[in-house]
């Protein structure tokens, strides 16, 4: 499904970010990427999408290779990958009907997005959506009047709207609470399994990642040191990701 | 003010280095900045002073002229009063709008023309270095050249009149705008903007939905900002031929009908003060 | 694009009449202005033409006369610098004076009027009336730009001292410090940088009017401008012109650099760094 092929990048030369990552992600199921800070979890999951450009590697995904593709190709490509943030990214001033067609901006052309023309069928899809991911009636909203868990469902119900062929979450339980986390992982397990569609997500929480994750991937230092179930995550193996042993009870 | 040191008054063999080395051995030392600021912060000391006496020493001021300063400004004074109000009716009434639509078209046709200007000089919109550079330059020219000096350009090439003095006012007010405007661009948050990236938007869809929901409260603020400071400017272009009351008081002023200044000034006080009340009360709406 | 006959459960799109309503009052204000002006499409046409001519005779500059050029750039530069030493001198303490959080009302109502006296007319109205008390010169534009910088400077600086934290003072009070240990350990300390910043600001502004002010006989690059402008020596405007934006440009530089230095803190050697890859994409990966 995606395939990630000796993938490196260095934002200086000398201090690679990521190393040889080699990773094949299968069409269903969430993989959550654990790591400490700073060990390129975020850079690998841009690389993907290619807000940032990797140093080397290939990136396959849907018969292309992502790494290679410019300007128009790279839009089309990027139409079927959905992205969830950490911080939301919603556009603050506008409601929360127009940041849910937002992602559909690759579809409409510029003109008629700014006059907000967009297809009759685009906006069933975004009112369905709002009531799939519990708002219904906030459509009027605007963004900026909406608390953190609301906002970070916005966020995936324009993911959503792209109608992805992969989902990726950088981060996207970190600045919520725990209860609110947990909802916040359930709506994206179940947009995955809906829509049949891989989803990666990167976390800080183990436990969370634990819970709802079907594969983890561990990296340290820029290079996956474990890739399996939650189940083989033992204590050895976190200690080898995160280093220290007071933070494992 | 060290803790520990030689006595007061007797000099150790060695002199300052060795207090200084004293000193630094009785505990840390706290100094507010650090030596690289300390050599910045005096360069600029110094080359204030240097020019403030300078300026000084070399300008041409004719010291009676000083002296008699006060009571040139009493004459003047004096054949101010009383205001010539009857004059009111006639050209200066007339003038004075067209003073405000000198301001008003100006300022809507300086707000299209910075618009993309503005764009194009912000790196984070535009990420092509040579294209940023000269949409700066142009904006940094804008703002250079005094709008009276582009009055005086454009009174050469369309005559003399409102259209000059209009045009004047616009070409002046790109580089504020424009500068103003592209500095909100370049503050806006990325982060929404590399959502809509990530989702497949083409550039100018990034445009409309990331970056102009952000500004647009911004770039308000400064269209009101600038339309009240052009409302000043306007009034003195036509000083230059470039229309609005400025003809009427520079007609005034070479006859030295002083009670009729006297009059245009106040009309001209009056607009500007009218002008704020208005922005004030615009931006409590709408903004 | 398909179409379909169930009804959305609301209007995807609600929007206020109000944007609209004011847009088609704009245009027609704009057609409105324009015919009062007898702005047509046929006048800037013919002025387009002009243009042309215009602007073959302005380049290339003729720097001939480059001694009087020279000669002109100081004496603006001497009263830009002179006017803003005075201007900067005068506005703290009249600044101080209008804040009403620390002066009574019979101190800060004068300090007011004053500030507003100076703001409300155009720096080169101003000249002209000292021109006429004080005579032709250097003298008058000091003065005018002087009279300008108090305005500006003290209406911010009011605005600044007005906006400061009332905790800070109150500490500074229950010392039972004297009053003018209060403004200084209290009240200047927190609006110091801010102060800094309209100073730059009005100096840089200086240094643009004082570049005009000669069109009115008040001394500076303005007059030598002016005179070539009325003998149609445009070629030398030309050259004037390209020195008084680069003398501009420069200031901006400047004001930029002492800004930095004075505010931020920077050295000397923060000017000659290289940027290196962009610093937002090294910060994806610090927490």
């Amino acid at each position: 499904m995606l395939k990630l092929a000796h993938l490196a990048k260095s934002y200086v030369t000398g201090k690679p970010v990521l190393t040889d990552i080699n990773l094949e992600i299968a069409a269903q199921g969430i993989t959550a990427i654990i790591g400490p800070s700073g060990t390129g979890k975020s850079t690998l999951l841009r690389c993907i999408n290619r807000l940032v450009n990797p140093s080397a590697g290939e990136i396959l995904f849907e018969g292309s290779d992502l790494a290679k593709l410019e300007g128009a190709a790279l839009r089309r490509a990027r139409r079927h990958i959905g992205m969830v943030f950490q911080e939301y990214n919603l556009v603050e001033r506008l409601t929360v009907m127009e940041n849910l067609l937002s992602g559909r901006l690759g579809y409409v052309s510029s003109w008629r997005a700014w006059r907000r023309k967009f297809p009759a069928d685009d906006i069933r899809k975004a009112f369905e959506l709002l009531d799939v991911v519990g708002l219904a009636g906030f459509a009027h909203r605007r963004a900026d009047a909406l608390s953190g868990g609301q906002r970070q469902r916005v966020g995936i119900a324009r993911a959503v709207m792209q109608e992805p062929k992969m989902m990726l979450a950088d981060e996207p339980t970190s600045s919520l609470d725990p209860k609110t986390s947990v909802e916040i992982m359930e709506l994206l397990a179940d947009v995955g399994r809906t829509r049949a569609i891989p989803v990666l997500v990167n976390m800080h929480d183990v436990e969370l990642a634990r819970r709802f994750a079907d594969r983890i991937v561990g990296m340290s230092g820029g290079r996956v040191v474990f890739d399996g179930p939650p189940a083989a995550l033992s204590d050895d193996v976190l200690k080898q990701i995160y280093g220290g042993e007071q933070w494992l009870r | 003010m060290s803790a520990a040191g030689p006595s007061q008054g007797t000099r150790p063999p060695g002199g300052e280095h060795v207090i200084a080395a004293r000193a630094m051995a009785a505990g840390p030392v706290w100094h507010r900045f650090t030596r690289g600021q300390r050599l910045a912060r005096f360069v600029v000391y110094l080359a204030i002073v240097a020019a403030i006496v300078l300026s000084a020493q070399s300008v041409e001021i004719i010291p009676e002229f000083l002296a008699d300063a006060p009571e040139q400004m009493a004459d003047l004074f004096a054949r101010m009063w009383p205001v010539d109000w009857s004059h009111y009716e006639g050209t200066v009434h007339s003038a004075l709008m067209e003073t405000i639509h000198i301001a008003s078209l100006g300022t809507l046709l300086a707000l299209i023309m910075a618009l993309p200007v503005g764009v194009l000089a912000a790196h984070n919109l535009v990420p092509f270095t040579p294209v940023n550079l000269l949409a700066k330059l142009i904006l940094v020219s804008s703002r250079s050249v005094n709008s009276l000096v582009w009055a005086l350009l454009f009174v050469g090439i369309f005559g003399p009149g409102a259209l000059a003095g209009t045009l004047a006012i616009a070409f002046r007010s790109i580089g504020f705008v424009g500068k103003l405007f592209g500095e909100a661009l370049e503050e806006a948050q990325p982060g929404p903007v590399e959502a809509l990236a990530a989702a497949g938007a083409p550039w100018m869809s990034r445009m409309t939905f990331g970056y102009w929901p952000q500004v647009r409260p911004a770039f308000w603020s400064i269209a009101l900002f600038r339309w009240d400071i052009n409302v000043r400017e306007s009034a003195v272009l036509g000083l230059v031929g470039a229309g609005g009351i400025g003809m009427a008081l520079d007609a005034a002023l070479n006859l030295f009908q002083w009670d009729r200044v006297a009059l245009i000034l106040i009309a001209i006080v009056a607009i500007v003060i009218l002008a704020e009340v208005v922005v004030t009360q615009v931006r409590k709406r709408v903004i | 694009m398909t179409s379909s006959s169930t009804p959305f459960p609301a209007d995807p799109f609600p929007r206020s009449t109000w944007p609209k309503v004011a847009g088609v009052l704009l245009a027609v204000y704009v057609i409105y202005a324009c015919a009062q002006m007898e702005i047509s499409w046929e006048r800037i046409d013919v002025g387009l033409h002009n243009a042309a001519h215009f602007f073959s005779r302005l380049f290339p500059p003729n720097f001939a006369r480059w001694e009087l050029l020279v000669k002109g750039l100081q004496e603006s530069l001497q009263i830009a610098v002179l006017a803003s030493t005075l201007g900067i001198a005068l506005a703290l303490p009249i600044g101080l004076a209008a804040a009403r959080n620390l002066m009574p009302a019979w101190v800060t109502w004068p300090a007011r009027i004053v500030i507003v006296m100076a703001r409300s007319f155009h720096p080169v109205i101003v000249a002209i009336l000292f021109v006429k008390a004080v005579g032709f010169g250097a003298l008058a534009g000091i003065l005018a730009l002087t009279v300008a910088s108090i305005g500006f400077i003290g209406k911010l600086f009011t605005e600044a001292i007005e906006e400061i934290s009332e905790r800070q003072v109150e500490a500074v009070r229950a010392t039972g410090a004297p009053f003018a240990s209060m403004l200084w350990f209290g009240v200047l300390p927190q609006v110091f940088p801010r102060f800094i910043g309209f100073a730059t600001y009005q100096l840089d502004s200086n240094l643009r009017n004082s570049t005009m002010v000669g069109i009115v006989g008040a001394g500076g690059i303005g007059g030598t401008l002016f005179a070539a402008f009325q003998r149609f020596d445009y070629d030398y405007v030309c050259a004037i012109l390209l020195s008084i934006i680069a003398l501009i440009m420069l200031g901006e530089l400047l004001a930029t650099a002492v800004r930095a230095i004075v505010i931020d803190n920077a050295t000397l050697r923060d000017f000659f760094r290289r940027g290196g890859t962009s610093s937002r994409e090294r910060h994806l990966e610090e927490d």
